[in-house]
């Protein structure tokens, strides 16, 4: 059986926690431990990127769909901030511990975790397509 | 952010009151962090037990915070399951001493 939730979150990082908040008590609250672990870690890092980078701190829409399957957690999310640089999605090398950063984990987190990565822009929208594994 | 901080055994330990550090909060918990290390107790003790949820602002921020206290210890206590997987994921657990439970 297929469940889907969808969302529209106002892109500031304060809506984003809030919207986080609500799906860790709703839509992901049926998953195992582990999968909603995931769900919010990859949710938090997407959709912070799109209002730091995409909508640089200025607020935009986004729209986030969730769909639960047999094989996980489908995720389609869009915005219409900035491309993404050279139109590709970054590769999130994995900081070296030792060097003490205190940034770049974002998108290193995302690709440890998430499956069928895809990014597309059409029409002024980003569209970030991913699924987690269950 | 709302945080406790007591002096016991010559350690500092401070307690964070919230359940996410996350973009939205991570500046406002450096900043009450850098009040509250003031004292100089060689030892900080992060208890963790409260935050469900650390995205990478927040592990940004708590690798901030280590740095402000140094050459005094940062150490982490009582993370939950999200948190600690943010920790191993990066690998950043390979810099912290972290306890299993609180202080």
């Amino acid at each position: 059986m297929t469940t889907e939730t969808r969302l529209t979150i106002p892109g500031t990082a304060f809506d984003v926690h809030e919207a986080l908040r609500g799906l860790t008590e709703g839509a992901l609250s049926a998953l195992a431990e582990a999968e909603r672990t995931t769900a919010q870690i990859v949710l938090a890092e997407v959709l912070n990127n799109i209002v730091e980078h995409a909508y640089a701190g200025q607020g935009g829409r986004i729209d986030l769909t969730l769909s639960t399957g047999a094989d996980g957690l489908r995720c389609v999310v869009t915005d219409c901030g900035v491309p993404m640089p050279s139109g590709r999605l970054p590769k999130g090398r994995s900081p070296r511990p030792g060097d003490l950063p205190q940034g770049g984990f974002g998108w290193f987190l995302i690709r440890s975790l998430a499956r069928d990565l895809r990014y597309s822009r059409e029409d002024g929208r980003n569209e970030l397509s991913f699924r987690l594994p269950s | 952010m709302d945080l406790s901080a007591e002096v016991r055994d010559g350690a500092l330990i401070v307690r964070v009151l919230e359940d996410r550090i996350d973009a939205a909060s991570a500046i406002g918990f450096k900043d009450r962090m850098r009040e509250v290390i003031a004292d100089p107790s060689p030892v900080v003790v992060l208890d963790l037990s409260r935050v469900s949820f650390l995205d990478s602002s927040g592990l940004g921020a708590v690798v901030a915070v280590m740095k402000l206290v140094a050459p005094r210890r940062l150490e982490l206590a009582a993370l939950s399951p999200t948190v600690a997987k943010v920790f191993r994921l990066t690998r950043m657990d390979s810099v912290f001493t972290i306890h299993a439970d609180s202080p």
